[in-house]
């Protein structure tokens, strides 16, 4: 499949929700028992994200200098950090390490 | 939130919101998107959750996982139908303004707009949304540019910072424990489930997980 027409694909599939949720009778989608489906997938979908860019390369558990930055992202999320400082931080860190190791 | 003028706030939080656009950039283009494709995503799919995952699953597959990259990216923009559902009631605009308003429905705008009252909801989604995707587009290009002329994304510890970015995506969702549950079993089952099936499809076990615990009974349920 060629690259740029995942790109459009998936931005016109992403687009589709919004427009939908514009479309349809308001009533529909404020049942609470579908909005707690959104709200679990979308949790999972991020966790599942985190795990895999965390701990996986090339289709390998692979424990190396990205562990150590994500738990220096998650404390700075306790702190409260805004998103900006975690991310540059996790790769300060990252790269730090990869420096010295 | 309500503290502040309406127009002060929707600036700040789209400024804010707009600068990881520099992250987004330099990550997309690590991952191998070109600096057009990078900047075509922020413009039509603006969505950072689904963006970031859309890169994310491309970064570790290439080409052959871009199916799961086009479904993950899909899946993570339900929330922005349920948003969608409730600014419509709230805009109650109709025709091209309709079309424009979908497109600036995303988490911020649709937080400031509820965290207002009256006409400053309207106010607040179009300022707020206007805003980020301003400032989203231009950070996304400034970062593909800088992505692009820093040679190996891992010397920089870019990889390390796209899990960061999910971790930091995810984090004010764990709201309870049914929520943290949710978090922690799909993505051991992501990681576990790594080895043995295509890239991206991982992923998508992940959802599965949320699924499954949506479809268990939920004593806290109200």
């Amino acid at each position: 499949m060629n690259l740029w027409l995942g790109v459009l694909a998936a931005s016109a599939a992403v687009y589709s929700w919004k427009l939908i949720g514009f479309l349809i009778p308001t009533k529909s989608l404020k049942h609470p028992r579908i909005a707690d489906l959104a709200a679990l997938v979308t949790v999972a979908l991020l966790s599942g994200l985190v795990g895999v860019q965390t701990l996986v390369s090339d289709s390998r558990v692979e424990l190396d200098a990205r562990l150590p930055a994500v738990l220096v992202a998650i404390v700075l999320m306790v702190l409260r950090a805004p998103f900006i400082v975690v991310v540059a931080v996790a790769a300060a860190v990252a790269a730090v390490l990869r420096m010295w190791f | 939130m309500q503290a502040g003028k309406v127009g002060v706030v929707s600036l700040s939080v789209g400024f804010a919101t707009g600068l990881y656009g520099i992250s987004f950039g330099a990550l997309a283009v690590a991952s191998g998107l070109d600096i057009w494709q990078t900047c075509v995503l922020s413009l039509f799919m603006f969505s950072g959750g689904s963006q970031f995952a859309f890169i994310g699953v491309l970064g570790s597959g290439g080409l052959i996982s871009l199916p799961a990259a086009i479904l993950s990216s899909w899946l993570l923009g339900v929330r922005n139908g349920f948003y969608a559902v409730n600014m419509s009631s709230l805009l109650q605009t109709l025709g091209l303004k309709r079309v424009v308003a979908a497109q600036l429905t995303i988490d911020e705008s649709t937080a400031v707009a509820l965290s207002r009252e009256g006409e400053e909801q309207a106010k607040g989604f179009w300022l707020t949304g206007g805003y980020v995707f301003l400032f989203w587009n231009i950070m996304t290009l400034i970062g593909a540019l800088l992505g692009s002329s820093i040679g190996d994304p891992k010397v920089w510890g870019l990889d390390a910072a796209a899990a960061a970015a999910f971790v930091a995506l995810v984090w004010p969702r764990l709201k309870n424990s049914r929520m943290r549950l949710t978090g922690f079993f799909s993505a051991f089952v992501a990681i576990v489930s790594s080895p043995f099936v295509p890239v991206g499809v991982p992923i998508l076990l992940a959802g599965a997980v949320g699924v499954a615990i949506w479809a268990l009974p939920n004593k806290a349920r109200t």
